[in-house]
């Protein structure tokens, strides 16, 4: 079993290296055949490591050397896989097998050298993914979440020529380790605080002795979790591109449109989610912690559902989508309800990854216009795409009995829940708030949706003769993401007994929930599915009979537009944090770098050369005088050895 | 007055002259031949204290081994510097035929032997 799970993050792992080192010398069919049988082998193996944990419920783990030891410190490369680590790697390499499967053809117009290197930071990243997953520890999560962010920053900078994208890299990379440096923060006090107990690295150990620390009543422990908690949230808020860490997302999506479904949609950005849910011990136990997780995550659910509303680029609009939906998972997560927050992640993953693909193409078959405004009526030439992408949206917008429906409506259920079991007003909020995050969910999805592909053409009209139905290597992944799209909810189906085996499958884990009252949770039921059926049709109806809606008086109008700006956030980053920061680096630069280093540096050598100017003047070339000085030199050598002049 | 301390003088003289000439003289060859006055006043000061101090049948030489310190090969081979400067002589010889070549090739360039006129190589 060891190999099988070593093999996991190894496969991908020795694809990157094929492809990165020769694969610009191998035709390109062969360079997507190594790339794509990584992590289908890998999700091979993840299967049987399934069945493997289904038949002893025991998770599977090895370690496989000591990678650290120094002093109290002892970091063992170890790999786990447990009934929860288990959903994402089939998750990642499910989903990720098929975007590779689906990169084969939307990356064909690359030369050799582009190819292979997609493939091979591809590749990469699934490793890393894969790392961050089984990761035994802190530290091995730590080493996959950097993996990522470094593939994250290579792939959105793929097609570096173009300064745009390349700053879009950069942009992700450093937001992500602003975050990073919350995260190595969080686990610098988690050492401090249990350094003195054994492999307080370990993901298991932290919850252990977080419960230690509660059970023996240590307060003075248990209160500095939750610096600890809030420090990992903010590591989580920048690779989950959460409030206020969220600013890269829209500007990723400069790269390959796979890559955005893969990455910043199925993959990368759960890893905050997936932190929080494997910690959970810690962050119940934190004072406060998990109150800050669900306020963060309804913030940016909402926030970033009113931004999606206005905005015109298609895959922006996804990935604000994909913003807002992180949010519920953090919000999910945050009540105490992680297996919501998981179950959310593993359908998120299908139909986001589905809608991204479809965008894909979309943007592969219509000249990489992403502009809605001049689509429309891509039905009638792109009909198979259309109807996926009509599934995605469906699942995405909630609406019974897709996947995304039982998933979002969990979470809401969960907020509900909360607040009826007494845990105060704020829960209460929360619910309202994600109600109405759901409907303006449904509702510009169903507008994306309603401009792209209903209704009359409105861009050139040879662009859109030229629009077409993509190739089956394209098409059968998103028709795979389509049907898990539709039945991935049925896994956790609420109020009908019996039905809620993803809950109970995780409950070894999590504990077991159980709702307040069936009344309540029908009533959830219903008002989800009312919300999100009339705001799906309003945002339809309303499109189709005016593809340029927008709103401009009053407060509503006010509100729309500012959001149709983002609300200035990335101006004020810019003034706030960048700029001083690139004036403080020029004022070094000028002052410390070339003033004082450079100026010593040249100093010395020209001090050298000043002393060497002078020196040379000896050398007259006169073979007497030479002679002179090695005369001289022997009267002292001699003066030396017979002891008249001392040392 | 045919004593060690004479005959040390001498040496010590014929060293001075002959580095004179190396340090001050133009020609080279007088240069080359100053070594040699130089190399054989070293090889006189070896034989001076070869005869002297090693004994064996020499006027003046036995009474002088009293002031030797442990001075084994004395006894062995009394003859020790005679052998040296059979060697010097030995390397003079060779070094002569080299520095004369060297001045020959010289000659052949630059058609001249003076020292003052072959300072290309100043700094």
């Amino acid at each position: 079993m060891e190999k099988v799970l070593l093999l996991i993050p190894l496969a991908p792992f020795l694809g990157f290296l094929v492809n990165g080192l020769i694969g610009r010398k191998l035709p390109k069919p062969l360079v997507g055949f190594i790339a794509c049988f990584g992590p289908v082998l890998a999700f091979y193996c993840a299967v049987a490591i399934f069945s493997e944990i289904l038949r002893t419920g025991e998770p599977v783990a090895h370690s496989y050397y000591t990678w650290i030891q120094a002093g109290d410190l002892t970091l063992p490369f170890r790999l786990l896989i447990d009934r929860l680590s288990i959903v994402l790697v089939l998750v990642v390499t499910g989903v990720g097998s098929l975007i590779h499967i689906y990169s084969t053809l939307y990356m064909e117009h690359e030369d050799a050298w582009g190819y292979a290197r997609y493939f091979a930071y591809l590749n990469l990243f699934m490793a890393s993914m894969l790392v961050l997953i089984t990761g035994s520890s802190i530290v091995m999560l730590f080493i996959g979440w950097e993996g990522v962010g470094l593939c994250s920053y290579l792939l959105i900078g793929f097609w570096y020529t173009n300064p745009d994208y390349a700053n879009a890299g950069k942009k992700a990379f450093v937001v992500n380790r602003i975050g990073d440096l919350g995260f190595v923060l969080g686990v610098f006090t988690i050492w401090y605080l249990f350094h003195d107990r054994p492999e307080a690295l370990e993901l298991a150990n932290i919850n252990k002795y977080a419960q230690a620390a509660l059970d023996n009543g240590e307060l003075a422990t248990v209160a500095a979790l939750t610096p600890a908690a809030l420090l990992l949230l903010l590591g989580a808020t920048g690779k989950s591109a959460q409030i206020p860490l969220y600013v890269w997302l829209p500007d990723a999506m400069a790269g390959p449109t796979p890559v955005s479904a893969l990455i910043h949609a199925a993959t990368m950005v759960t890893a905050g989610v997936y932190m929080t849910a494997r910690l959970h011990v810690l962050f119940e136990i934190a004072p406060h912690a998990l109150v800050v997780v669900a306020c963060v995550g309804m913030a940016t659910a909402f926030l970033a559902a009113t931004m999606a509303v206005p905005e015109n680029d298609l895959k922006k609009v996804l990935a604000y989508s994909t913003i807002s939906q992180l949010g519920y998972m953090f919000v999910g997560v945050g009540s105490g309800a992680f297996g919501a927050g998981v179950f959310h992640l593993m359908t998120h993953a299908f139909f986001k990854a589905l809608l991204f693909l479809g965008a894909g193409a979309v943007l592969h078959a219509f000249d990489n216009v992403g502009d809605i405004r001049q689509m429309g009526g891509l039905r009638e030439k792109m009909p198979r795409t259309a109807l996926i992408f009509f599934v995605g949206c469906l699942a995405l917008a909630g609406i019974p009995p897709f996947a995304g429906f039982f998933s979002k409506d969990e979470i809401l259920f969960g907020l509900l829940n909360n607040f009826l079991h007494g845990h105060g007003p704020v829960w209460l909020i929360l619910y309202v708030a994600g109600v109405i995050t759901a409907a303006l969910t449904a509702f510009y999805t169903f507008r994306l949706f309603t401009l792209a592909f209903l209704g009359s053409p409105r861009g050139p009209i040879e662009r859109h003769d030229h629009a077409h139905d993509a190739g089956p290597a394209m098409m059968i992944p998103l028709f795979i993401l389509a049907g898990l799209s539709l039945v991935g909810g049925w896994v956790n189906v609420p109020l009908i007994p019996g039905a809620q085996n993803f809950s109970h499958y995780l409950e070894p884990i999590f504990g077991a929930h159980g709702p307040a009252s069936h009344a309540a949770e029908a009533f959830g039921l219903a008002l989800s599915t009312a919300v999100a059926v009339s705001c799906a049709y309003a945002g339809y109806s309303v499109h189709l009979r005016n593809p340029t809606f927008s709103i401009r008086e009053g407060l509503a109008g006010a509100w729309y537009q500012l959001a149709g700006v983002k609300y200035r956030v990335d101006e004020a980053y810019e003034r706030v944090f960048v700029q001083p920061i690139m004036a403080g680096a020029a004022a070094l630069w000028e002052f410390v770098d070339v003033g004082v280093i450079d100026w010593a540096v040249n100093a010395a050598a020209s001090a050298a050369s000043a002393t060497s100017e002078r020196v040379r003047r000896i050398q007259v070339g006169l073979v007497n005088q030479y002679a002179f000085y090695l005369a001289g030199g022997a009267v002292i050598v001699v003066m030396f050895v017979l002891g008249l002049v001392g040392e | 007055m045919f004593n060690l301390t004479n005959c040390l003088i001498l040496s010590a003289v014929l060293f001075a002259i002959g580095a004179y000439g190396v340090l001050a003289r133009r020609n080279l060859l007088v240069v080359l031949m100053s070594v040699e006055l130089m190399l054989n006043a070293a090889n006189l000061t070896l034989l001076s204290f070869s005869r002297w101090f090693a004994g064996g049948g020499a006027p003046g030489g036995s009474t002088a081994l009293a002031a030797w310190p442990s001075a084994t090969w004395v006894t062995r081979a009394p003859d020790a510097g005679h052998i040296f400067v059979l060697i010097s002589m030995a390397i003079a010889a060779c070094e002569v035929a080299v520095g004369l070549a060297l001045l020959i090739a010289l000659f052949r360039v630059r058609q001249t032997v003076s020292t003052a006129e072959v300072a290309e190589l100043r700094g």
